[in-house]
């Protein structure tokens, strides 16, 4: 993958986990409909995170829509009050910061990556997994969000080795369903 | 156009529409309580998934290697209330000795 091509989908597609299963796949001589299916699955779950932050989005639908762009995992989780709102200053900021920092990184890593090796040597898959463990921690503050937790996990633990990835994720959001409440 | 540009168009149109489904359909309108009691459970339910995938996952296959080591720092830093920054050096830190020894 060239050094634009990786710089335009880091502006494009702000997600950092589907651009590294795109990337993989397209490494792996796979099919770009393979490359674009796991990417697109893996993102599916910005639908029901867009969803959640709607209403402290502002403006007409094209500012809706860019300020949703700026939506991802670690904005999200870092903006979430314990009562379960989003604190808008947070979410944008987060994102304006993250996405800044993601676009500049690509280049940096495009240009000179090459030193740096392989980055699983540093430990950096294991520093994903701590943060949104930690991200998690914050998020637990009722028996209820326990109970979800687990279910996900256990969802997105028993079909990583069955589908491709992306899919666990996607199915272990059903854990949310212990949300319903009756009126 | 070559394979890589089609698909960075793809994945990249595809990512902006699911970003932009509930901003846009929404709007400024909130949800039924019925509806925010779920969509409340949404984080708990998917930062565990991506705790799990991001911990013993592979392409289609659980590997338990250096990584628990690691997740095993980050706990022992969760634990004693550590800055999320000492939490994710720790995590980072230990799977990269545990690799290197």
């Amino acid at each position: 993958m060239g050094a634009v091509a990786s710089v335009v989908m880091s502006a494009t597609t702000f997600a950092g986990s589907a651009q590294f299963a795109a990337a993989s796949v397209l490494s792996a001589a796979g099919s770009v409909g393979a490359a674009a299916t796991a990417a697109i699955l893996l993102n599916a779950r910005y639908v029901p995170i867009g969803i959640s932050v709607a209403s402290v989005l502002r403006g007409g639908p094209l500012r809706r829509l860019l300020e949703g762009q700026l939506v991802v995992d670690e904005s999200w989780a870092f903006s979430r009050r314990r009562d379960g709102t989003f604190d808008r200053g947070v979410l944008i900021g987060a994102g304006l910061v993250l996405y800044t920092c993601w676009v500049t990184g690509t280049a940096a890593g495009a240009l000179g990556g090459e030193a740096l090796g392989d980055p699983d040597s540093l430990g950096l898959d294991a520093a994903f997994a701590a943060l949104f463990l930690a991200l998690l921690v914050l998020q637990i503050h009722s028996r209820r969000a326990v109970v979800a937790a687990l279910i996900g996990g256990t969802i997105a633990f028993a079909l990583v080795p069955f589908t491709a990835p992306g899919v666990p994720i996607i199915a272990a959001t059903a854990g949310c369903l212990v949300g319903w409440r009756k009126r | 156009m070559s394979s890589t540009w089609l698909a960075v168009s793809i994945v990249g149109a595809g990512t902006i529409v699911c970003k932009a489904i509930g901003p846009v359909l929404l709007g400024g309108r909130t949800l039924p309580p019925q509806l925010a009691g779920i969509v409340d459970m949404l984080a708990p339910a998917l930062l565990a998934a991506l705790v799990v995938t991001q911990a013993v996952g592979a392409d289609r296959e659980l590997v338990f290697d250096e990584r628990l080591l690691g997740i095993a720092a980050a706990i022992v830093a969760i634990r004693l209330r550590a800055p999320l920054l000492v939490i994710v050096v720790a995590a980072a830190g230990v799977t990269a000795l545990a690799r290197v020894l």
